[in-house]
């Protein structure tokens, strides 16, 4: 197996960098800490795939770099860099320019992303001056040509079109014209294809794909959809509990993961091209953000657990191929889960 | 001999909707009535202790099909019999009522926020005057949580303390209460994170061979679909296209249709293999394509597919299959979809997929 590290963080050229991030809500009963510790980064052209069950804080990971965390949330610790330059303390209005610009978003549901009242032209000719600063006429010709780019036929005439007249498909492909247009560096699309049927969601994934590595930008593709994943991203980070469980190249999280979780996760999918009897499952539930267990938030659900799990939190440590945060890849604790699972 | 009778019947089941505009913009506009026909023609049998599964993407018809069968819409045309009933008529005794359970798709709309989960369960059982005495009742409660994998403790609690794949258990637990043979299962587990579907798809299959249950299974995820299974009926438009065993289905898919929905799906392979997206979406099923609904986005499309709707009959060399197909009929399915044939047969298909 070819062992694909991650890089150190601070490495050059990245076009993201999060560090350290940490996202609170603070409540009548005290602090919820939604994201603790995440840090990764993502260099040009490249696809970092983020995965986990729901409440796993992969959407907030994406809201938190964009800016639109929703209060009462607010990053209470780390730094989000873009291209470098510190993004997560800036004010509004500046986050609002670079916000389209710098970083395009993607939302799930592409009916609530477009304004019903405007044409889908009128929409993206404002994107397009507005960080482009385009003539009208080459604005519109501009347009056109995106929804050329997206595969929608006839554009010419359908760019005047509102966006109730669109199927779910091409509304899809209007919003990816949308984040795109301004030739942002980085694209946070979050559940892009899961509102669309199995057959329309390939052919959004390709058109995804295609100009992320045609324009050599940056994409951070939030999903809880393996196949997708598996098709899509280079890289993928394993979330679970507010926490990066798992991150390494796509393959070897895919087909040969390292934490528990992420065992578990690949094992309990389906698999279509064969029956099996019983499904593997991982029992129990992923906690709420106000119980959290100490030590290694899976711990309770840890087919390996053992006595440091429930007392120390683990951090990402090297686990062939990819980083865990799990103690199994300590060589510190390696004897103790060794005696662990003998006696138990 | 004379087969013995199925659990459940369809034969020519239809239901259409009238979705006019009112009736003075219809006037002004000069416009006539619009319907669209959601279910057109659906004919099926599932043996008794069997699970027939129904596929297909949103729009296709699946769950009216469900709702038709439970009850909860009446049929424009056909009818459906419940174990050599008619429905109608069954639906009008609480005896055959209480045979046939539903459980819908989202755990967090179908229970009653306000009601304790020992009385949302307990609801069939008082309802259908099966136990007698509230300790007697409690009792059967306690049972059936256990059964589903709950505590009869947690009874006392209310859903919004159950995550959802506990509340889909209560669900089944809820359905379960009345004692029925049938189940009809919409959806159950696609609002779920993919480790607990695994959990509620394993608890539904230990029921059915415990309890020798019946099911209708809708479902959108081939995959989820082929693990419960005995047969397999694939939607587009309103109409059945394919009709197989479900190993079949997955071995030697015949409609292009089916075809093309196997090739979407994302799989975990990475075999880098280059995917061949259906092109085009599902038209509106107010206006559907003439001819087989699929021609506009067949690969094997001719003129005759154009003009004349393809009847389900038995497929050329798999007659265990029934197909509604111009192509399959006339043996020119062969050539097409290449790149899938070449493939060593271990990799036709994605080997994993996919919702988490």
């Amino acid at each position: 197996m070819p062992v694909v590290q991650e890089p150190p963080p601070g490495r050059g050229g990245a076009v993201l960098e999060v560090r350290n991030l940490r996202v609170e809500f603070p409540t009548r009963r005290g602090t919820l800490v939604a994201l603790d510790d995440i840090s990764f980064d993502i260099a040009p052209g490249e696809v970092l795939g983020v995965v986990g069950e729901s409440g796993a804080g992969k959407s907030m990971t994406g809201a938190a770099i964009i800016g639109l965390l929703e209060p009462p949330g607010r990053i209470a610790g780390g730094q989000i860099l873009l291209n470098g330059r510190r993004i997560d303390n800036l004010p509004y209005e500046q986050m609002r320019r670079i916000r389209g610009r710098e970083i395009g978003a993607i939302f799930q549901d592409p009916l609530t992303t477009l304004n019903p009242l405007y044409t889908v032209g009128r929409q993206l000719i404002e994107t397009i001056q507005t960080h482009l600063g385009l003539s009208d006429a080459d604005a519109r010709k501009r347009a056109i040509g995106w929804l050329e780019m997206v595969g929608i036929p006839a554009a010419a005439q359908r760019v005047d079109s509102y966006p109730h007249e669109f199927s779910g498909g091409m509304r899809q492909r209007v919003v990816i014209a949308l984040a795109l247009c301004a030739e942002p560096k980085l694209i946070v699309a979050d559940e892009p294809t899961t509102a669309l049927d199995v057959s329309i969601q390939a052919q959004v994934i390709a058109l995804l794909k295609g100009l992320a590595r045609d324009k050599g930008t940056a994409m951070m593709l939030v999903t809880h959809d393996m196949g997708v994943i598996a098709e899509t991203a280079d890289r993928v980070a394993v979330m679970y509990a507010g926490r990066i469980a798992e991150i390494g190249a796509v393959r070897a999280v895919v087909k040969h993961p390292s934490h528990p979780y992420s065992r578990g996760l690949m094992a309990s999918i389906p698999p279509l091209d064969r029956r099996v009897e019983h499904l593997a499952q991982i029992d129990g539930a992923m906690p709420r953000l106000s119980a959290i267990p100490q030590g290694c938030a899976f711990n309770p659900r840890c087919p390996e657990v053992f006595a440091r799990c429930r007392r120390e939190r683990p951090e990402l440590l090297e686990a062939g191929g990819t980083r865990a945060a799990c103690w199994l890849y300590d060589p510190a604790s390696e004897k103790r889960a060794a005696e662990t699972m003998q006696h138990g | 001999m004379a087969e013995p009778t199925p659990m459940l019947e369809a034969d020519d089941l239809a239901r259409f909707f009238d979705v006019s505009r009112p009736l003075l913009q219809r006037l002004l506009a000069g416009e006539g009535r619009r319907t669209l026909k959601a279910v057109d023609g659906v004919s099926f049998r599932i043996p008794k202790g069997t699970t027939l599964s129904l596929v297909g993407e949103s729009g296709c018809g699946k769950s009216t099909v469900a709702r038709l069968v439970v009850g909860l819409y009446r049929p424009t045309r056909g009818r459906v019999l419940f174990d050599g009933i008619d429905l109608e008529e069954a639906r009008a005794t609480a005896a055959q009522r209480r045979r046939m359970q539903m459980i819908f798709q989202d755990p967090y709309a179908s229970l009653n926020p306000r009601w304790r989960v020992r009385d949302i369960i307990a609801e069939p059982i008082r309802a259908f005057g099966l136990i007698d005495g509230k300790a007697a009742q409690q009792e059967r409660v306690g049972q059936l949580l256990t059964q589903v994998g709950l505590s009869p403790l947690d009874g006392e609690k209310f859903p919004h303390e159950f995550s959802g794949g506990q509340r889909q258990r209560i669900s089944i637990a809820r359905a379960l209460s009345s004692n029925p043979e049938f189940l009809v299962c919409d959806e159950p587990t696609s609002a779920l994170d993919v480790s607990v579907q695994a959990q509620i798809l394993n608890l539904m299959k230990d029921l059915q061979q415990r309890l020798g249950l019946t099911y209708l299974f809708i479902s959108h995820n081939l995959a989820v679909v082929r693990q419960v299974s005995d047969r397999i009926g694939v939607m587009y438009l309103g109409r059945l296209v394919e009709l197989a065993l479900a190993e079949t289905l997955f071995e030697a898919p015949r409609h292009p249709y089916t075809r093309a929905l196997m090739e979407a799906i994302p799989d975990l392979d990475m075999t880098g293999r280059q995917r061949i997206p259906v092109g085009g979406e599902v038209p509106s099923p107010i206006d559907p394509p003439s001819g087989c609904p699929f021609h506009p986005r067949c690969p094997l499309a001719n003129d005759r597919c154009k003009a004349e709707r393809p009847a389900l009959i038995p497929a050329r060399g798999t007659p265990a299959t029934i197909v509604a197909c111009h192509a399959v009929e006339e043996g020119r399915d062969g050539a097409a979809f290449v790149t899938m044939d070449q493939r060593p047969p271990g990799q036709r298909i994605g080997t994993t997929a996919t919702t988490l």
